[in-house]
């Protein structure tokens, strides 16, 4: 196992490259807020949020590099938070 | 394999460890997100009002700062394989910097909200209305237990960079490194969340 | 060195001495042990809790205690018997001993963090039994700690929420140490439909543990929040909604019952194939029924809030899914008969605690299901058919569960045999005594009798005597069998090795086991349940 990840030691350009994006994200979800969206405004933050974190996920916390266990773990249990607010909110919306 | 597993340690047993416990942190914030986004359908209107109140520039900087710190924090655990030992540190240093710059504006941004009279049980704060309590309710709560998060992880930190000084932790077992590593990385990625639903969804 | 191998866990004490060698020991059958002291002692205040309320509830009108300390001590008896005894039970106490040694393993994959589990478990039942002496007088609120109740009472609720709070830290852990545990420490050839049940229902534990726990421990968070702040998330006044902390506090607190159902589940998945003399029938729809359950319980929690206002949609969906999750409950109680039909049994008593579990677990079920239907739920919700349900579920289910796990391992832990005799005669009193207690409630609720009343009309005392009675009838069951228990552990016949003819591999090693367990990790090339003869050739 330690073999596994000795064998992808992650070059210091891909954090770069990671950073740049998520910066380029964060100005981009500052700036949209400048532009009137209306009932996509929430949809819109949450959307870039998600893809953000997706980044970090991804290559900082190393999904990418990891087993494929760990991926479906981690996919699953996003999946179950998701649910949980989905059944939540059927009491709400239809109340 | 599971003897040798006895006699060593493991490492992917611990990154695994580490990663059930971030899913309870995540099912811990979670259930605060479920209480917003409740409270934001059910008060649309004075929640869209009371995110005005705060400052997009405050959370800019804040989430900037968050961000570059996990990136960092990111690098030297390639570093410290690379077995850049001075490099480690000072990318650790630097994340330690961040994550103290962070609080600062955090420190700053509460005391104008409570000169402002905004804080939990105030008078002023009832006297907004339900929506605008609910919200800085959840706004004090959320960013607080996010802060407590932060100061977990700078005393994390900066155990790890003790060890790495102390040649505890080299490339040989940089497990700790890397574990405060998705401890820090957590922190970041709750932050991308709060950023959004407090200061841009206006 | 080889004096050394046959000394066993009980006697190797490391660099510590008398009590220390156990409080401060990280090997998981001390542990397990640990747990299961503490855990007796808080059941046995529990049921005297218990007893006192039944007591009461004897006549109509007040005669033993009056309704505040009624209050006080429904919630008592609540907070103890969920937080402190049931949820941890079985995980704790028989998880920590025999997981590592059913799977192969010398220890759980990470020893400290199992005993500082038990020492937050320790430190977080002090603080919540600490609301009981302070100022104030204990809770009142019900174990729910129900808003706007929670931040309204001028009771010592603090020390109650954040005890709950910080036994549900104790929990996470020990869900974390079980699921990389098995994950990595199975014995080489130990594929995962390889792996004995019991383990597998840890493994769904563990799981809930992880992903439902956090939100109790954020909700009661809030509760501190409410109460210390005065945020309102909760308080219609500044705008909050009570019904919005039943559905987090339910988000956990239905997935825990299957925290305390499945380990029980998976005891009698060991037991019922041992004194059958016959594999498990329908190993991997057990395996399968297991993780089911895990998951759809997520999702029941809105069943537990039928008259409290939900939308009709949600109504309907709760509903579905609750009906949904007793299929594979009742998929495991098939196997289970499966497994027993044809079978050459052998009677001892973990066999009856197991046999009983089946007939008290089909009625507390099936009671279920009454509940789960939205119609009649409207006529029982908050009645005494409610704590016949769940006291056959939880007490008939986990307790006659533990109950028979405590009687199957009993050798294997302290390595000496107990009186068969007295132990049967003990659960025919304590079976008898049960139903005697419980059955009548039904039949209260049914008539109208609503729960954690402290009074009561005239129509209501026939049954209320009867179950009085039987409270009485299970104690005395209770006192033979822990009298049979502690005396056997000390002058009890030794046991050997395997004295049942079980099959996993737990039956392979010393009784009472070694510090490692197993000289040499076992290989393993069979499914657990191989009744063949001629295995050991």
């Amino acid at each position: 196992m330690n073999k596994h990840t000795e064998n992808h030691v992650v070059p210091y350009s891909l954090y770069i490259y990671v950073l740049a994006g998520l910066l380029l994200l964060t100005m981009l979800s500052v700036g949209v807020t400048h532009i009137e969206l209306a009932n996509l405004t929430v949809f819109t933050a949450i959307l870039l949020a998600s893809i953000k974190s997706c980044l970090v996920l991804v290559f900082f916390m190393h999904l990418k590099f990891d087993n494929r266990i760990l991926q479906i773990l981690v996919t699953a249990v996003f999946i179950l938070v998701a649910l949980v607010l989905f059944i939540t909110f059927l009491d709400y919306n239809y109340r | 394999m599971s003897d040798a597993i006895h006699l060593h340690r493991d490492d992917e047993a611990s990154k695994l460890g580490m990663w059930l416990f971030i899913f309870t942190e995540l099912l811990l914030f979670a259930g605060l997100f479920i209480v917003y986004g409740i409270y934001r359908y059910l008060n649309p209107v004075a929640f869209h009002l009371a995110a005005e109140e705060l400052s997009v520039t405050v959370g800019t900087v804040n989430t900037i700062i968050l961000l570059v710190s996990s990136a960092t924090m990111a690098m030297a655990s390639t570093a410290i394989r690379l077995k850049n030992k001075q490099l480690t540190i000072l990318l650790l240093l630097a994340t330690l910097f961040m994550a103290f710059m962070f609080m600062t504006n955090k420190y700053f941004e509460w005391k104008g909200k409570f000169e402002h009279g905004i804080f939990p049980g105030s008078e002023d704060l009832l006297r907004l209305g339900h929506g605008d309590t609910l919200f800085f309710g959840l706004y004090f709560f959320m960013t607080g237990l996010h802060a407590l998060h932060i100061i977990v992880g700078f005393v994390l930190i900066t155990i790890v960079c003790y060890r790495v000084n102390n040649n505890t932790l080299t490339n040989e077992n940089p497990v700790l490194l890397d574990n405060s590593g998705l401890y820090w990385h957590l922190v970041d990625l709750i932050w991308i969340f709060l950023f959004p639903l407090f200061y841009l969804i206006t | 060195m080889s004096e050394h191998k046959h000394k066993s866990f009980r006697e190797e004490n490391g660099s510590y001495k008398g009590v220390f060698a156990w409080i401060f020991s990280t090997d998981h059958k001390r542990i397990g042990l640990l747990y299961l002291y503490a855990i007796v002692s808080f059941f046995l205040i529990g049921v005297l809790l218990g007893a006192l309320m039944k007591l009461e509830l004897m006549a109509p009108g007040k005669t033993v205690i009056d309704p505040a300390t009624y209050n006080a001590i429904f919630t008592l008896h609540g907070v103890i018997m969920i937080f402190l005894v049931v949820v941890p039970g079985l995980p704790a106490v028989f998880g920590n001993f025999l997981l590592p040694i059913m799977i192969g393993a010398k220890d759980v994959a990470f020893p400290k963090l199992n005993l500082l589990s038990w020492w937050i478990y320790v430190f977080g039942a002090i603080i919540a039994l600490s609301s009981l002496f302070m100022g104030g007088g204990p809770p009142d609120t019900g174990w729910t700690f129900y808003a706007p109740y929670a931040f309204k009472t001028n009771t010592n609720m603090l020390p109650a929420v954040l005890g709950a709070f910080i036994l549900g830290f104790s929990s996470i852990l020990t869900g974390i140490n079980f699921i990389v545990t098995i994950h990595r420490l199975r014995a080489p050839g130990m594929t995962w439909f390889k792996m004995p049940l019991f383990p597998w229902t840890l493994y769904g534990t563990g799981w809930i543990q992880i992903l439902a726990t956090p939100i109790v421990g954020i909700t009661l968070l809030m509760i501190v929040g409410e109460r210390v702040l005065n945020i309102g998330f909760f308080d219609p006044a500044l705008g909050g909604d009570p019904i919005l902390y039943q559905h987090l506090f339910w988000i956990y607190s239905h997935p825990a019952v299957y925290i305390m159902i499945l380990p029980a589940m998976g005891a009698i998945s060991e037991i019922i194939p041992t004194f059958a003399n016959k594999s498990i029938f329908g190993y991997k729809a057990i395996v399968i029924s297991t993780l089911a359950i895990a998951f759809v319980g997520y999702f029941v929690w809105g069943h537990h809030m039928f008259t409290s206002g939900m939308s009709g949609t949600a109504l309907y969906t709760f509903s579905l899914l609750t009906f949904l999750v007793a299929i594979p409950s009742a998929i495991k109680v098939f196997n289970w008969v499966g497994t027993l039909h044809k079978a050459s049994i052998q009677l001892e008593t973990p066999f009856f605690w197991a046999a009983s579990f089946l007939f008290v677990f089909m009625i507390g079920g099936l009671s279920g299901l009454a509940l789960g239907a939205l119609a009649t739920n409207v006529h029982l919700h908050d009645t005494a058919f409610v704590v016949a349900h769940f006291h056959f579920i939880v007490f008939g289910g986990v307790g006659f569960a533990f109950m028979g796990a405590i009687h199957y391992w009993f050798p294997k832990i302290w390595g000496r045999m107990y009186n068969s005799k007295l132990a049967t005669s003990g659960w025919i009193i304590f079976f008898i005594g049960f139903c005697t207690l419980y059955l009548p409630m039904f039949f209260l609720g049914v008539t109208g009798m609503p729960r954690r009343y402290y009074d009561y009309v005239e129509k209501f005392h026939g049954p209320n005597i009867v179950s009085t009675i039987g409270s009485w009838v299970l104690i005395l069951g209770l006192i033979i069998i822990i009298y049979n228990l502690i005396r056997s552990a000390y002058k009890g016949e030794k046991a050997d090795k395997n004295p049942w003819g079980g099959r996993t591999l737990e039956w392979t090693v010393d009784s009472p086991p070694t510090l490692e367990n197993f000289d040499e990790i076992p290989v393993v090339n069979r499914s657990p349940y191989d009744y063949r003869k001629n295995l050991e050739s």
